[in-house]
């Protein structure tokens, strides 16, 4: 609003408006501001572009890849090194499985897992996080020991527990259950967050002109914190990782489909820690969580410059 | 201050009061669960005629619940049973679950608390220099290690560092937690031994955590230089040391508490992982023991004295972090705002 415009000073109810569109939607406005500014961003920053390609590998492998590659049978030569044919390009393992199609065929459920679990802790903690910080008063002192109990239960041994009860099979569930208690954490943060931005100007003018809760938690509220909501998705995904190849690494979760831990577990309970000419057989997968997990690392610190200009601008200098 | 102090106790008790809770709920509610697994391994263990009133003998024993009794009563038995320090007896075991766990746990407090401290100190100086160097190349390589290491997983570390000091460099032990042929005490080659079975387990998680903290630091010290209270400090003829630690480090330090109360969960969670893979007879590796061995009252006891553990090292982290930030001591809301 342009406050030292004299005439409209004068007479402030003749006043037009100076944006034309307002009741119309602006498609081209709308793609520019929501979508290609950002994505020029992104494409500018190399961390966003290197997170990005890692993902999109992922991704491809999980759905084309797995159709490309045939499921891994136990043919082909024992213990076989990686890069010495075309046919075994990431070697054998003991029995001749070729280490390539169980990564790959290892991947649509790991993804599920992650995609699972992050939405699930991402989407609980911003629903606890906003409500608790918001409203306050006895609501806030709840959720928060909620919340304070969550974090001092130890998640590993709790979700070995429970998935020791539970037996499930299902990768969604799997996913859900890894980050039982990992949203706490997440909730804490946003709600000291939410605790700053509910007193600034536009939230108490939102509340002033009676727009229901709801409404101002969901339109003046999350948007704001949708950039530690969206890093804290990458890392939730990240801490997915961890957990499952960790718990399948140590037969604690029901062997149902192939998975990364499950080819660790096979590895290492086989002695291929003991010989240069069988160490490859845990190379391999390891080199393969971590550079996931590298990837979506290097995506939220993108996020972290997209959502944050100041961090943006001190790069410019 | 006694407020705040009270709040706080009233916090812990109220988890560990949950987590015996969900204890006695997952072992003796759940249709099929692990109280009548129980029931079926004592049916085969003692031949397939067991009277049924010794089976709810042995059921007490193992599990201190009476399964005839109505579900309040064996609530409250159990609960009782654990307040005064009783976990049931181990399966696999035949053995007190709490004398399992009593010698287990000092090593798994051990090797933890030392990762702990270590990636802590490690990880805040490393990134209170990659701060002062920002922009430097030492600040480039070190940020790009530091984010490679984050992405791997300490127990697959902790695989690749067997491979090399213990199977290929046969510098280091490849399991245990001590030489057994020393004598525990304060002793060189006992304290020795306990040093170099340590090592490995320490190693992989420091260094793949230390990363993740020295990050975090760094962006907490940049920021701060960027602050009016820090020109005005240097503007005031203050010197260089003062500024760096009361100005930067304590202001730059406060904000990762977050992050240090979720480090402590983490830390002695890890320790299931990370003890299975170096072998190490703590709480951690007997806990996956019984998992696998359907031994569930040394389970639920291994699972409770680790929230236990976390526990008091957050009652710990707190009163001794009242003397970093004296808001919190205060007692006011300003400790919220972490």
């Amino acid at each position: 609003m342009k406050s030292t415009d004299r005439s409209s000073a004068d007479h402030p109810f003749e006043r037009v408006s100076e944006v034309s569109s307002t009741d119309g939607f602006d498609l081209s406005r709308w793609l520019e501001e929501h979508v290609l500014v950002p994505a020029r961003i992104l494409a500018e920053d190399r961390k966003t572009i290197i997170g990005a390609s890692i993902l999109t590998v992922y991704v491809l492998m999980g759905t084309v890849g797995v159709l490309l590659v045939p499921e891994p049978t136990t043919d082909g030569p024992r213990l076989q090194a990686p890069f010495q044919s075309l046919e075994y390009p990431l070697g054998t393992d003991a029995m001749g499985h070729d280490l390539l199609a169980m990564i790959v065929h290892a991947t649509p459920q790991m993804l599920q897992m992650i995609l699972a679990g992050a939405v699930f802790a991402t989407a609980v903690a911003t629903a606890v996080g906003t409500v608790a910080g918001y409203k306050g008063g006895l609501v806030d002192d709840v959720l928060t020991l909620i919340m304070d109990v969550m974090l001092t239960i130890p998640g590993l041994p709790l979700i070995i527990v429970l998935a020791a009860t539970i037996e499930p099979s299902n990768p969604l569930v799997i996913g859900v259950l890894l980050t039982i208690n990992t949203w706490a954490g997440l909730a804490r943060t946003i709600r000291a967050e939410v605790l700053s931005l509910r007193n600034d100007n536009y939230v108490e003018a939102s509340r002033l002109m009676g727009t229901p809760t709801w409404r101002i938690i969901a339109e003046d509220i999350v948007p704001n914190i949708m950039p530690y909501v969206l890093i804290n998705f990458m890392m939730a995904g990240r801490s997915v990782i961890f957990s499952a190849v960790g718990l399948y690494f140590l037969g604690l979760l029901p062997f149902t489909a192939l998975n990364w831990g499950v080819i660790l577990d096979m590895a290492s309970s086989n002695g291929a820690l003991s010989s240069t000419s069988t160490i490859h057989w845990v190379i391999v997968p390891t080199v393969v969580i971590i550079a996931l997990s590298y990837g979506l690392i290097m995506l939220s610190q993108g996020m972290d410059r997209l959502f944050n200009p100041r961090v943006r601008a001190r790069k410019r200098d | 201050m006694t407020n705040w102090l009270t709040k706080r106790l009233v916090k812990a008790a109220l988890t560990v009061w949950g987590v015996v809770t969900l204890t006695f709920a997952l072992s003796h509610l759940m249709p099929g669960g692990p109280a009548q697994h129980i029931q079926a391994q004592l049916v085969s263990r003692e031949g397939g005629s067991i009277d049924p009133e010794r089976l709810n003998q042995l059921m007490e024993r193992y599990t201190n619940v009476q399964p005839d009794k109505p579900v309040w009563q064996q609530y409250i038995d159990y609960v009782t049973a654990v307040l005064q320090g009783d976990l049931g007896e181990s399966i696999i075991r035949n053995e007190p679950v709490v004398d399992i766990i009593a010698d287990a746990l000092p090593w798994t407090i051990f090797v933890m608390g030392l990762s702990l401290i270590l990636t802590f100190v490690i990880g805040i100086t490393l990134g209170a220099v990659m701060a002062y160097y920002e922009g430097t190349r030492f600040d480039f390589l070190s940020s790009t290690i530091g984010t490679v290491l984050n992405s791997t997983p300490f127990y697959l570390l902790g695989l690749l560092l067997l491979f090399v000091f213990a199977y290929q460099v046969n510098l280091l032990p490849t399991g245990g937690n001590m030489n057994p042929r020393t004598e525990p005490g304060l002793n060189y080659p006992f304290i020795r031994g306990v040093l170099i079975h340590a090592t490995l387990p320490v190693l992989s998680m420091v260094l793949t955590e230390a990363g993740g903290w020295a990050l975090s630091m760094r962006g907490n010290s940049i920021s701060i230089l960027g602050e009016e209270y820090l020109r005005v400090a240097r503007l005031r003829g203050l010197s260089d040391r003062r500024i760096a630690f009361t100005y930067i480090g304590r202001n730059a330090i406060l904000p990762l508490y977050t992050n240090f109360m979720i480090a402590i969960g983490f830390v002695i969670g890890g320790s299931v992982i990370l003890e299975q893979v170096f072998t190490y007879e703590g709480i951690g590796y007997y806990m996956v023991d019984a998992v696998q061995a359907n031994d569930h009252p040394l389970v639920m006891g291994t699972f409770l004295v680790l929230t236990l553990a976390v526990v008091f090292g957050l009652l710990f982290a707190d009163l001794t972090y009242g003397k970093l930030d004296p808001r919190i001591a205060a007692g006011g809301e300003s400790d919220e705002e972490y």
